[in-house]
This record gives structure tokens, sequence and C-alpha cells, in this order.
């Protein structure tokens, strides 16, 4: 029974299932979104509101033509896509998704998913690495050169309400605003909270952090090369990274999804979507900026915004501790 | 010291809306070379027009470009007006010259969004092309086409504006002002929008000069220099305008420049509906045989100037037609500017001079010189390396 439960956990709720069907939901209302601020409708056939395009896309292009190169590593080449969806969605299981904890949670699972999260940034550069084309190459440092501008920040950000709530486990951060009438912590940690979701959007490699596959510079980035079902992957690996990173940010820093199946899951869905929400219109207001400016923004100013920002919690601590 | 890349951009790129090649080496993200060729849009338009009569050619020329298709039309009508000696009726300019300006505001609303889109900012891009609507109504309003206007003949004009076309068109005219206000705005102060153009792509004064650069993006270098008010044509020695230009030499000042104009163009277009002279829009008598003689006219199309030349021989064909479109003069100084700077800066540093390929593209020679790495590639060994690799990788015998 106990074995069912598992399985059922992994490849369903909160596993596979879950995670692709409701990332592809996420993309399609992310989608929308940059849409309507764009004064264009959007998806608009497939399905509700083309609700389901996403879907279809994905549908579509696992039926294409699957093409590897020549000149190209056979084996890394169709390896990457499988190690970065496996790694994002072994991340999602993490999520605390309908009451405060997950069935498999344990102190520091805050620093595996963090871990896990950096793995798809990393595939990206091998399979532009392995891919051997000048666009693919190109595309595969920029992801390596933007994973050091962003990656501290985003961690740092990330500590911030760990050390708030005194624990290394998601489900305890998540719970810490709940206990003790501690849900002033939510306002205080602002600074962090937007630092989280502008390297967030630089780790999806979107607006304005979109350089590593700028279209209109290096074609694809480093899936120039890539096609059919291992670019469907890549896709499909891209919409959960969204779900998972947005499902943290809205459980570290939102407060969770408490409230048992029905309204834990319905607050999950208007969590993450608040934060997807809040990607898109950072998406829609900016132009792209140039790889030396993410490195000098990241370092000069997210860095010590959320290094402040542990300063202010520390002091806090310490007040409360005195 | 990185290695040195060769990295090849084009015939096909997502940036190049139409075929070019450019080679760069690239150093890491930083660019050290920069070469370019083109011919790959060859459409021998100037040789069609040797086997037409003017009328004819009228409107080949004016599918030289989709674009700025008015300001050839007009360089060619001028240019054989010249050689006829025809004088025009004052309406007929301003008819001709109101649609040359509208234009240019489309062109440049045009070029706006494309620039925002080459550096990511696809909301500018989108909302920028929504409103250009507004002068492609306009024009369709004046023209009844909203593309290839077909409106220029030799003479004067083909239609002529109604009173109720033109107070429609005078109200067609305050939101797109309103609105060019706002995109001028954003594309002059929005931070990361300005963060990629300011400093990029840089190309000083002097060196605009040598290479001989023309319209804006001569302009944004400091050069003062529009044949609107240099070589007086149409109805602009009647107008009052300034001429725009600015000293920062970057793309920043060419999207100044060119964002300047669109405001000023708004003006002219006001003006010339407002002062619009009564009488014929055409000149009555044209002779269909047009005397020999050459005649050179100059243009200020959106991207520069526009040069015809037409060689009349007293038929009623002509026996050569030479266009120079702006682009050819920009695209070397363009491709020069790059170097020194990032990859990134490539789509908006090459756009930055609008380019227009098929306005260019004329045949083009490459010599098989292996030496220097090129080589071309004959019909007759193409069909064998075709054949070959099918043979090869598919299993296919032909």
């Amino acid at each position: 029974m106990n074995a069912l439960k598992v399985a059922l956990y992994l490849l369903v709720f909160p596993g596979f299932a879950f995670q692709s069907i409701f990332s592809t939901w996420l993309e399609w209302l992310d989608r929308k979104l940059y849409a309507r601020m764009q004064n264009r409708r959007g998806p608009l056939y497939t399905g509700w509101s083309g609700m389901m395009q996403p879907v279809a896309d994905i549908i579509k292009l696992l039926a294409k033509e699957d093409i590897t190169p020549s000149h190209a590593d056979k084996k890394a080449f169709a390896f990457m896509p499988v190690l970065s969806l496996a790694a994002v969605i072994t991340a999602g299981l993490y999520i605390p998704v309908w009451h405060l904890s997950s069935f498999n949670s344990f102190e520091g699972d805050i620093v595996v998913v963090a871990y896990l999260l950096t793995i798809p940034s990393f595939s990206l550069f091998l399979a532009g690495w392995f891919s051997v084309s000048p666009y693919s190459l190109l595309g595969g440092t920029r992801v390596l050169t933007q994973l050091f501008a962003y990656e501290v920040p985003f961690f740092l950000a990330l500590l911030t309400p760990a050390v708030m709530s005194g624990s290394w486990r998601i489900a305890r951060i998540a719970a810490y605003p709940w206990t003790g009438g501690h849900w002033w912590v939510m306002p205080v940690q602002i600074i962090a909270f937007g630092v989280a979701l502008l390297t967030l959007q630089a780790k999806l490699e979107r607006v304005p952090f979109d350089i590593p596959e700028a279209e209109t510079e290096v074609v694809g980035g480093p899936l120039t090369e890539y096609s059919g079902k291992k670019l469907a992957l890549f896709r499909l690996q891209k919409d959960i990274l969204m779900y998972v990173g947005s499902a943290l940010v809205a459980c570290v820093f939102l407060g969770g999804f408490k409230g048992g199946l029905l309204l834990g899951t319905l607050q999950l869905v208007l969590k993450t979507s608040f934060v997807v929400g809040l990607l898109s219109v950072v998406r829609a207001a900016c132009a792209r900026i140039r790889i030396d400016q993410i490195v000098s923004f990241s370092w000069k100013w997210l860095a010590p915004a959320s290094l402040v920002q542990l300063l202010i919690v520390l002091l806090i601590k310490a007040k409360g501790a005195m | 010291m990185a290695e040195t890349i060769h990295l090849p951009i084009g015939p096909q790129h997502p940036f190049l809306k139409e075929p070019a090649k450019f080679d760069f080496d690239i150093q890491g993200e930083e660019i050290v070379g920069a070469r370019m060729n083109i011919g790959y849009n060859h459409r021998g338009l100037e040789k069609l027009c040797e086997e037409r009569n003017y009328y004819q050619c009228l409107y080949i020329l004016e599918r030289i470009c989709g674009i700025c298709s008015h300001s050839h039309t007009t360089a060619f009508c001028q240019a054989t007006e010249k050689l006829l000696g025809l004088e025009i009726p004052k309406r007929g300019l301003y008819l001709r010259t109101l649609v040359c300006e509208l234009e240019r505001l489309h062109s440049h609303l045009l070029w706006l969004g494309v620039a925002a889109h080459e550096v990511g900012f696809d909301s500018l891009f989108m909302l920028v092309w929504r409103d250009r609507e507004l002068v492609m109504d306009a024009l369709e309003a004046i023209s009844g086409n909203r593309v290839n206007y077909a409106f220029n003949t030799i003479g004067g004009v083909r239609r002529d504006l109604s009173e109720e076309q033109r107070t429609k068109l005078l109200e067609m005219l305050k939101p797109l002002i309103e609105r060019t206000g706002f995109y001028a705005n954003i594309g002059t102060n929005e931070p990361s929008f300005l963060a990629r153009i300011r400093g990029v792509g840089k190309l000083p004064k002097q060196r605009a000069i040598d290479m001989c650069t023309v319209g804006p993006f001569a302009r944004a270098s400091g050069v003062d220099r529009d044949a609107r008010r240099d070589v007086p044509h149409a109805a602009y020695p009647y107008l009052d305008f300034k001429v725009i230009t600015n000293e920062e030499c970057d793309i920043y000042g060419r999207v100044l420049v060119r964002v300047l104009e669109i405001l000023e163009s708004c003006k002219m277009v006001k003006q010339m509906l407002e002062t619009l002279p009564e009488g014929e829009f055409v000149a009555p008598k044209v002779m269909r045989r047009v005397p020999a003689g050459a005649a050179v006219s100059y243009y200020e199309a959106p991207r520069g100037e526009d040069i015809h030349y037409v060689r009349g021989n007293g038929t009623e064909k002509p026996e050569r037609v030479k266009v120079r479109a702006p682009t050819m003069a920009n695209l070397e100084a363009a491709c020069e500017s790059v170097v020194g700077s990032f990859v990134a800066d490539i789509p908006i540093a090459i756009a930055s001079i609008d380019p227009c390929f098929s306005c260019t593209d004329r045949t083009s020679v490459v010599l098989n010189d292996r030496r220097r790495g090129r080589r071309v590639t004959t019909w007759g060994e193409l069909r064998t390396y075709g054949i070959d690799w099918y043979r090869r990788n598919r299993g296919i015998h032909f």
C-alpha cells in the first residue's frame, strides 16, 4: 500500500503528471498575460482560450523529425534533455503542494532543490557544447556565464527565509509565518523576494535575461541544433522549471500552501500564478540586456541587496534572541 | 587571449529579414573582424526597366522596396520630368510630398519596432507596429493601397485629395501624434533599452563623412546632410521643417534622430494638409517619347538619399536606369561600426541603418580565389555534391 502511495506521489501528484499538466497551464498563463500586455490576443484556438496550446506545441514537436548533427556527440546530445527534465521533476517532488510538508521532506531539502535547479543550466551548457555549432557553443558559454552571475544572489535570497525560520527544510520555512504570529516576516523579506524573482527570471532565461537563447543574436542558443523529441523534452523541462521555481519562491516567501488537499492546491495554483504573473510583467517591461550587463547587475545590485536583506533578518533574529 | 572563432551570420538568420551574409571573427563575445557579402536578392529590375516604357517603369521601380516604394517612384519621376522639362502643378507636388512624409513616418515607426525587437524588447515592437497601422490607414485613405501606393505618375500624381479626405486625414493624425510622442518617450528613456543602445556601434563624424554615409545614420553622427533641404525637390522648398542631427554617433543617436524625425514629419504632414494649394494635380500633357539626355535626381528616402540616374534616347523606353539605394551607402560603415563591440550588439548595430537588401542588391561578382578562402561552387559541382551526399547519407542512388 505504501509503495503504491509513493508511486502515486512520484507519477501523479505532485510528480510527473501533475507537473507536466500544471506547468503547461502556467506557460499558457504566461503567454496569455504577455500577449495581453502587448495588445495581442495570445493563444486562442486550441482548447478554451487556447489553453491547450502549449500541450499541442509539445505533442507536435514530439512528432517532428529528430535530427542529430553529424559532428555532435550522439549519446551526450540525446542524454542532456533527459537529464535536465529528470532534475527539475525531482526538484518538484520536494515542493510541499497541498499542506505544509511534502512526503519526502527532510532537513536540508531546500539545498537539494537549489542544487537540482542548477542542473538544467549545466545540461543546457553541455547540450550546446556537444552539438558543435558556433551558435550552440556561444549560447552554451553564455548559459554558464549567466549562471555565475545569478546563482549566488539566488541562493542568498533563498537563504534569507531559511535563516529567518532557523531551518533548512522547505516545509518549516513555509510554515514559519503561520506559527506564533510571525506573519510580518513576509513584508520584511520583500527585498529577498524581489531578488529571487529577478534571479528566477534569469534562471528561466526569459527577457531581460534571455541572453543565452537570444533569437536575434544566437538563433536558438544551446538549443539551435535540437529538434523533434529532444527539443520537446527541453521545452517541457523549461515549463516545469518555471513551475518549480515559482512554486519554490511562493513556498518560502509567500507562506506555502496550507490547508489540505482542496484549499492547499487552490493556494498552490493562485500563488504560483501570481509569481508567474510578476515574471510576465518583468518580461514585458524590459529589453534584453547584454551578458556583461547581467554580470555587473547581479554582482553590483542583486548580491548586495540580498546581503542587506540577510543583515536585516539577522538583526531581527538577534533582537528576538535578546 | 581567447581563440578567434569565425561566426557566420546569414544568408539566413533570424535577425536578417532579407538575405545577406556577414562574417564575424569573434574572441569570446568580442568582435575583432567583420566582413560582408551581398547579392542574394538580385532581381534584375534595372535591366527590366530598359525593356519597358516610362510609365511601366514606374510600376517596376515601385517594387524595388516594400517599405519605401514611393521613394523610388518619386526619384524616377523627378529624373524623367527633368528630361522632359515638365512643370508640375503645385498641388501635385504637395500631394506627392504628403505621401512621402507619411511613408517616412511609417518607415521610421517600423524601424523603431524592429530595433526594439532586435534587443528583445518585444512589447515596444508590438505596440509600435499596432499604431503604425494608423499611418497605413492614412496611406490607404489617400491612395487606396497600403504598400505599393501607385500614387506617382510622370507630371504629378494619379489621384486628387477630396475635401472630405483632407478633413478625415487631419483627424487621423491626432491620435497618431499623441501615440508617437509616447513611443518616442519610451524609445529614448527606457533604462534597459538605453543600456543596449548607448555607446554601441560608434561611428565618428569624420569616419561617417569618409564612408559616404547618408540619411539618419549620417545625421546621427553629426553630419548635417539632408537632401530635402540641400537639393530642393518636390514641395520641400515651400515647407517649414528642421533637419535633425545628433552628435551621439551611436545607436542611441540614431534612435533619437529617427524619433525626432517622426515628430517632425507629423508636423509637416499637418502643415501640408492645412496649406494644400488649389488647382490641377497632374501636368496636363505629357509626351510619351522622352528626349535624349541624362538626368540625376535626388530624393531623401526614409533611409537616406536615394539617387536615380535615367538616360533617355528619344524613344518611349529609357536607355538606362540606375538606382543607388541608401542602404548601399551605409552598409559598409555599419559593418565597420560593429567591430570592437559584443556579439550581442550585431543585430541592433546592423539594424541601426535600417538595412533594405532588396533595394541594395545588384549583380555581384565573386572571384574564385582559393588563396583568400573564397571558393565558388559551380552548378555542376553542386549537382555532383548533392548526388554524392544522398548516396552516402541516405543510400539513395540517382
